[in-house]
């Protein structure tokens, strides 16, 4: 390689033998110095070089000469990392050229002998070199060997306890682990695997994991094996079935893994096992407890919605047919025979209903007490619902035995028909237990087929009765008056309140389209209370704005009242709440109370009425002579007014008008007279009607011949027309 | 996948080592053929590669030789591999007999080396981990019983942390390290870069490839970045600079070209 670097300048004395030996170790380090690696600075490396020239020199100028040293100088320059073949080819032209030249002079010794002893140190420090060579390179290679060989050993020690570990963790697990290769062939289960499958192991190993195959096993099970097994998926996890050895089923949850090489080639499958067999009992019959009827053991609401709800789902050609059945009278065994009876009796009809509908598509169960329903599908059902219904009334018609008795039970049926995918389940319920409704009022033991228009009616009064409560917040309500005239002079006497609901969206519906309703939810006594209420106020502001209006005093309201309210125990309290605060005379105030509401009141129920008729508030019998009309009674009601029901008075509309009519309504008023009762009559029409009931002797009269009923204000325009 | 920490690392030797090819570019005969053949591929990129390593041996013996004379008696060599002369408990004890010093490797091989070079020394052991795992060294540490971590240590991540990719966040491992550290404690550190390679990027990119072939890939990172690893150190003079000229001790001009390849440099803890 390159040429060996210059000397350089001496440092001791010059030209001193010392001074050439170091000249020649710093020519000998320039030389190898860059085909090191060592890590000594340079005149580190230079310095240790130093002790071997000088050996080098004293061999050359032994008395007896001994090459033997330069092998030592070949030695060390291993042992300093001079391990480079170059080192030792350096070395060897830095001794050839200067060890003579620098170190040679001095003693006897010829320059021929020079050459020749240099030649055989070179020759020594050569073979020293590849001796210590070789020896360092085999014991390097074998230590690295050793530190292979160990560190694997180690390795294998760790592989070895974490497999001991595993292998444990693998046979002692609670779940069951299974390893095939990707061909499906079985090579490990660990011991709750094969007692899961029945406690064979050879029976699990013999078998092919793609022949593990059940009848139930979910759709996309083998789509999702094939996946894994191809490596196109990791793991997937599904609900599976197994048969175990005896035929029995297993069912588990099943998680299954690809395991791949360091390469991530696919090599295996793992499978991991959960017994879920006894859970899935378990939620089988929870879910059977869920869906059935603990008494009767028949489907419950639950069930029956489900299979509604299949039945409904459209499909072509798809029908139903849905009986639903009420018992008629069951409270009444409930009540006198007992709870047990009644209970033993819904068993019995249970049993009966059941053998009605066993054919396919055709289900029985019961909604709760003692209503049921039969279900039947298919294409046929037009025919088969109406046989059904009359199946089902013809098991019940034999009595059945209970406790010794024999009782006749009887039901009603909503039959419902149609095809599917028109309705929601929930809606022909509805239209059924509508239907059910209407053959029980049609007297019961029979059965009526769904009508859309009585449906319709019953939905609205359903809807209605609904939408009560919150337009009596909203105040949807409100009232119309309409006068009450004197027959003698004509003068407005009063009004009776009228209450209207101003519905969104069916517009104003008049008092016999809610207040049954109301009647029926109890809504009527607040919706009462608020039409007395604005009633009493109206009456009141009416007086204020005209005193005196009319010669019988001030303008009078009459204001209806209806059973319940009548019956309510804070009628008395509210009425003289509400007079006390608005200041109205109790004697502007007139109760219309219906005559059939006052049928066989006792004295308790009277006390309230009789209470306010004390005070001075009128009371009205409404609707006179439409009901029993019990004279007698008469004289025991705190009555003041009797208000002649329209029916009497209709043919008094055109002349000649009917005798009879006539004479009851004279006979009447003459009886009302005699026991101080005024009468009043409705419906007045025409002015020849109103000429002839004056006549009769009847007191105050309303009708659409004086007025229709209207807002306030037309009431007081009219009470001013009388008093001009 | 990385493997579960349950599972030991298999031993191939028919797989290249760095630490083995490290002893190969130093005239070591710690190594296998497969080494061999892999640093010598390196090298056919590369020519001056030895003298890289060489140059990094010789900034590791100075500065640990600088950290004795600052009063450092504690060092911490990670990714020592394997030794073969020089190293840093024989620099260490030359300065003062009394330094401790834990290697760290994540080289089964270098380790079990590591541990038959250093059997009955006292003051020197090799603890099994990885710096992309510094609380493993850092238990490690606790568990050798050599190093008293409430004083200071010399850290050595010389020639490792090139080794370490982005991904596995070498900055947050050298951060976790630090914090571990006692004031006064100093980072000794050398990271291989393009720049200073007396050859065009493309030409030392062939290098890179080798060792991204062995899957043991070499990041080749800017001075920018490498001066990021002491966040946290002030640095000591002369700053990050080639090896050969943090604190020469002879001539650098002398020195081959080759061993200006990449940074050096050593920083205190304040």
């Amino acid at each position: 390689m390159s040429k060996p670097p210059k000397p350089q300048p001496p440092v001791l004395a010059p030209d001193s033998p010392e001074d050439r030996l170091r000249r020649f170790a710093t020519i000998w380090s320039r030389a190898i110095f860059p085909v090191t690696a060592t890590s000594l600075t340079r005149p580190e490396f230079e310095q240790h070089l130093l002790p071997l020239a000088r050996r080098l020199i004293d061999a050359l100028h032994g008395r007896h000469f001994d090459p033997a040293p330069a092998q030592e100088i070949g030695v060390a320059l291993v042992a300093v990392h001079c391990t480079d073949p170059d080192a030792l080819s350096r070395t060897l032209a830095v001794v050839e050229s200067y060890l003579v030249l620098y170190c040679g002079a001095g003693d006897e010794l010829t320059a021929e002998e020079a050459r020749a002893r240099c030649a055989r140190l070179q020759h020594a420090i050569a073979a020293g070199f590849a001796a210590a060579l070789r020896e360092r390179t085999r014991s390097e290679q074998e230590a690295i060997a050793r530190s292979a060989m160990s560190a694997r050993s180690a390795a294998l020690d760790a592989l070895h306890a974490t497999e001991t570990r595993f292998r444990a963790v693998f046979e002692g697990a609670a779940i069951g682990i299974g390893i095939a290769d990707l061909q499906g062939r079985v090579l490990e289960v660990n011991e709750t695997l094969t007692r899961m499958f029945g406690g064979i192991e050879g029976q699990l190993r013999s078998r092919n994991v793609s022949e593990w195959v059940h009848p139930e096993d979910a759709p996309q099970v083998w789509r999702l094996y094939d996946e894994l097994v191809r490596g196109e998926r990791d793991h997937y996890r599904v609900e599976k079935p197994y048969y175990r050895g005896d035929g029995t089923v297993l069912w588990t949850n099943l998680t299954v893994s690809l395991l791949r090489d360091a390469e991530g080639r696919p090599q295996y499958q793992l499978a991991l096992m959960e017994d879920t067999t006894e859970r899935r009992l378990l939620n089988l019959r929870l879910r059977y407890e869920a869906t059935h009827d603990a008494l009767t053991g028949l489907p419950n609401r639950t069930l029956f919605f489900e299979r509604l709800e299949k039945a409904l789902a459209p499909g072509d050609g798809k029908r139903f047919g849905l009986c639903y059945l009420d018992l008629d009278g069951f409270k009444a065994v409930n009540d006198s025979l007992g709870h047990s009876a009644g209970d033993r009796l819904l068993v019995e009809v249970a049993d009966r209903l059941q053998s009605c509908a066993t054919g396919p598509g055709e289900m029985v169960a019961r909604l709760g007490g003692d209503e049921f329903v039969a279900l039947t599908t298919g294409p046929d059902t037009e025919f088969e619902a109406d046989e059904l219904a009359s199946r089902i009334l013809n098991t019940l018609a034999t009595p059945i035995r209970i406790e010794g008795r024999e009782l006749t039970v009887r039901g009603s049926i909503g039959v419902v028909e149609g095809p599917a995918g028109e309705r929601s389940a929930a809606e022909v319920l509805r239209s059924a237990d509508i239907t059910m409704y209407r053959a029980k009022s049609a007297g019961g033991n029979r059965f009526e087929f769904a009508d859309a228009e009585a449906d319709a009616r019953a939905i609205t009064r359903h809807g209605l009765t609904n939408a009560l409560p919150a337009a009596l917040e909203r105040g949807e309500f409100f009232i119309e008056y309409q006068p009450l005239v004197h027959l003698g002079d004509g003068s407005v006497h009063g009004a009776e309140a009228l209450v209207r609901w101003s519905h969104p969206q069916h517009g104003v519906l008049g008092p016999d389209r809610f207040i049954p309703l109301a009647e029926h939810t109890g809504l009527i006594v607040p919706l009462g209370r608020w039409v007395m209420q604005e009633s009493v106020r109206q009456a009141r502001a009416w007086q204020e704005a005209h005193p005196g209006a009319t010669d019988g005093g001030p303008l009078r309201i009459n204001v209806n009242l209806s059973p319940t309210q009548l019956y309510h125990p804070g009628l008395v309290a509210d009425t003289v709440e509400m007079l006390e605060r608005t200041g109205l005379t109790p004697g502007a105030l007139c109760l219309e109370v219906t005559e059939s509401a006052l049928i066989g009141a006792d004295d308790d129920l009277l006390k309230p009425l009789r209470q306010l008729a004390e005070m001075g508030v009128d009371i009205a019998l409404d609707d006179f002579g439409t009901g029993y009309s019990n004279l007698a009674n008469l004289r025991r009601l705190p009555v003041s007014v009797l208000k002649l029901d329209r029916s009497f008075t209709q043919s008094m509309q055109q002349l000649p008008a009917d005798p009879v009519d006539m004479k009851i309504v004279e006979g009447i008023v003459s009886l009302a007279h005699s026991l101080s009762l005024a009468v009043t009559v409705e419906g007045v029409e025409t002015g020849a009607q109103a000429e002839q009931l004056k006549e009769l002797g009847c007191d105050t009269a309303q009708g659409w011949y004086y007025a229709r009923p209207g807002a306030p204000d037309r009431i007081h325009s009219l009470a001013l027309v009388d008093a001009v | 996948m990385e493997r579960p920490a349950w599972a030991p690392q298999g031993i191939d030797i028919s797989v290249p080592s760095v630490s083995r090819i490290y002893d190969y570019y130093l005239g070591g005969s710690h190594n296998f053929e497969v080494d061999r053949e892999a640093a010598r591929e390196a090298m056919r990129f590369m020519p001056g590669l030895p003298k890289v390593m060489q140059a990094n041996r010789a900034f590791m013996r100075r500065a640990v030789r600088f950290a004795v004379g600052e009063g450092i008696t504690q060092f911490l060599d990670i990714g020592s591999g394997i030794p073969t002369f020089g190293n840093v408990h024989e620099v260490a004890h030359a300065a003062n007999p009394e330094a401790r010093v834990l290697y760290v490797d994540h080289d089964p091989v270098a380790v079990a080396h590591s541990e038959a070079v250093l059997e009955g020394n006292p003051l020197a052991g090799i603890a099994a981990a990885d710096l992309r795992k510094p609380q493993d060294i850092l238990s490690a540490v606790e568990s050798s019983q050599l190093l008293d971590l409430s004083r200071p240590v010399a850290l050595l991540l010389v020639a490792v942390l090139h080794f370490v990719e982005d991904q596995d966040d070498p900055y947050g491992a050298v951060a976790a390290l630090r914090d571990a550290l006692a004031p006064g404690s100093v980072l000794v550190l050398t990271h291989a870069a393009y720049e200073g390679i007396p050859l065009s990027e493309e030409e030392a990119g062939g290098t890179v490839g080798v060792y991204r072939n062995i899957k043991n890939p070499l990041v080749m990172r800017s001075r920018e970045e490498i001066a990021g690893f002491f966040e946290g150190y002030g640095m000591l003079e002369p700053g990050l600079v080639s090896m050969p000229l943090w604190r020469p001790e002879g001539e650098a001009d002398q020195e081959d070209p080759y061993a200006f390849s990449g940074f050096a440099g050593v920083g205190r803890k304040a």
